[in-house]
């Protein structure tokens, strides 16, 4: 073997090392949170925090889910994430349709005015829309949570539909048009089926954003009861957090299982989805 | 066909609601932020029009002024760390796998769809010093540096290294990942062509990757910059802004002064503020280097 081939030998391993090294990092901190939300209390002071656990202690996420209420928390998260994605998406595909198939003198500046959107800072929206939850009775509602995810979700969803339903061939509704479809029948019939690839990934990064959301929810509502994952998560933290580890690390695994369970299954449509903005920006 | 297309009552049902909704939650509060931000006050109580004076008051604030170089010290940082590793990473993925691609991609994608405030939990968790030792001072022992035990949370230095470490670890794969996708975009022709001409190691990285990466480059730096300019919720739910305000964020003293001390005046002074940090830094990052549509 010349030395040549050697070098270059040695610096693809390298190359090799310095991935998996990265690859650990990434995945280590959360396969230990994992690890550590089925260990018994005692092990935490017995055994330092690396060790695998002892034995399977499912009790902790009993403790997190009741006396921790992370299954209120977990429920109205649930609730209010679904019925936002559910208008995000109803909204965003008849924006979209109307701004790209359809013929108004107004189309360009709606689409710009709904893009402009895109990058605001959400700290900009929080007093104004606390002032008008409180003067409308909605602090403490699912509705302020609601109406505030499905604003800020528009933006983005109506940017990646319009971008795809361009691509549909306008021929396809105009043979509609001739079979004797109304317009509303050509968009939920012909339309909507078409443009499914696009709606799946905005449901999906749209699951993340709102799921994820803290700053909002913490603002709006106040009572313990109507806490979302993410809040009830801090709340726990500050109440249980430095006692019971066990439980605080089952905490944090139940607000992360539907995140974790959404990307294992659909990871190549978050990943596409997520960083669509950026590529084709 | 043409008047089907400009149906004008079909266009309200497809349009209106949508636009209602983000009149109310996005369009209308930005408005209102900037005509808020010209009050002192509560208003209702002791709501006052007192013109720019906000804005100049921010100047003359200690604590307006700490958290706004703790949060340039960390776009600094942060955005080196997302952007820069990010980088690299691609570039290892690039020259280090052959096989396992797909694997890697998701992996290294992970962290960026976790909550914040779990991962912060995570964070805290890893560099906690009492009732016991968390994963990091655990594995100091382990490796025999007993000394470097520190409550890294609880001293200023380290609770903002650790908040950096924690924004950076969580979005690196998003730009690892966009940077990948720029490299195979390279035609291996070029690259070919390249090797062939004797440019190897930094020289392609340096004369062909590089410059083929610049786009994209640019446009990371827009979204790491924007992204790091309004940090709140990381470093609220690892550290409260402490300990002391030594990692009270400009997003955090905004809120504070809103809902804490009722001043909605200066609150959304501070909020308009850091939107057009956010709008002067990418029209200086497009205008400098070049032009990006959006």
């Amino acid at each position: 073997m010349s030395a040549k081939t050697v070098g270059s030998r040695l610096t693809s391993m390298l190359f090799k090392v310095f991935v998996l090294l990265f690859l650990a990092v990434e995945v280590y901190p959360i396969l230990w949170m994992l690890l550590s939300s089925v260990k018994a209390t005692r092990e935490f002071t017995v055994n330092p925090s690396y060790a695998l656990p002892e034995g399977l202690y499912l009790k902790n996420y009993v403790d997190a889910w009741t006396t921790g209420r992370m299954g209120v928390f977990f429920k109205n998260s649930l609730i209010t994430t679904v019925l936002s994605l559910v208008l995000i998406v109803l909204l965003s595909t008849s924006v979209s349709f109307a701004l790209v198939k359809m013929r108004w003198a107004l189309r360009k500046a709606a689409l710009s005015f709904f893009m402009s959107g895109i990058m605001v800072p959400v700290t900009i929206v929080l007093i104004p829309l606390f002032t008008m939850y409180k003067a409308l009775h909605l602090l403490n509602t699912y509705w302020s949570l609601i109406i505030t995810y499905t604003g800020f979700g528009l933006a983005l969803s109506v940017y990646l539909i319009s971008s795809y339903m361009r691509s549909l061939p306008d021929e396809l509704i105009e043979a509609a048009v001739i079979d004797g479809c109304t317009i509303y029948s050509v968009f939920w019939k012909v339309v909507v089926p078409l443009s499914m690839n696009a709606i799946v990934t905005v449901i999906v990064i749209q699951f993340f954003f709102r799921w994820n959301d803290m700053i909002f929810s913490m603002t709006f509502i106040s009572r313990t009861a109507m806490k979302t994952v993410q809040t009830g998560l801090l709340y726990f933290a500050d109440e249980w957090g430095s006692k019971n580890w066990g439980a605080i690390f089952a905490a944090i695994a139940i607000g992360v299982m539907p995140t974790l369970a959404l990307y294992g299954a659909l990871n190549k449509l978050v990943i596409d989805g997520m960083t669509a903005g950026a590529v084709k920006g | 066909m043409e008047r089907f297309l400009r149906d004008k009552k079909a266009i309200l049902v497809f349009v209106l609601p949508a636009a209602l909704i983000y009149l109310f939650a996005v369009f209308v509060p930005i408005l209102w932020s900037a005509y808020y931000s010209l009050f002192s006050g509560l208003p209702g109580i002791n709501f006052k029009f007192t013109g720019l004076s906000n804005y100049a008051k921010m100047w003359g604030d200690r604590i307006f002024l700490t958290a706004f170089a703790m949060n340039i010290e960390y776009v600094g940082v942060v955005v080196a760390g997302q952007v820069g590793l990010g980088l690299v990473c691609s570039l290892l993925f690039m020259f280090g796998i052959r096989r396992y691609k797909t694997t890697v991609r998701t992996i290294v994608f992970f962290p960026v769809v976790l909550p914040v405030v779990a991962v912060a939990q995570l964070f805290t968790k890893i560099f906690e010093i009492s009732p016991n030792y968390g994963l990091f001072n655990s594995l100091l022992v382990l490796l025999g540096l007993k000394d470097l035990v520190q409550p890294w949370l609880g001293q200023s230095a380290s609770a903002f290294f650790v908040l950096c470490s924690m924004d950076i670890w969580t979005a690196m794969g998003f730009y690892a990942i966009i940077f990948y996708a720029a490299l195979m975009d390279i035609p291996t022709e070029i690259i070919e062509a390249a090797r062939i001409d004797g440019a190897n190691g930094l020289r392609l990285l340096r004369h062909i990757l590089l410059p083929a990466l610049r786009p994209i480059t640019l446009t990371c730096l827009v979204f790491s910059f924007t992204g790091t300019l309004k940090v709140f919720e990381s470093a609220l739910a690892l550290t409260r802004g402490g300990p002391g305000t030594a990692t009270k964020t400009l997003s955090m003293y905004m809120y504070d002064s809103s809902f804490l001390h009722s001043q909605y005046g200066y609150g959304s002074s501070i909020a308009v503020f850091i939107l057009v940090e956010c709008i002067v830094i990418s029209g200086a990052i497009n205008g400098l280097f070049g032009r990006r549509k959006y």
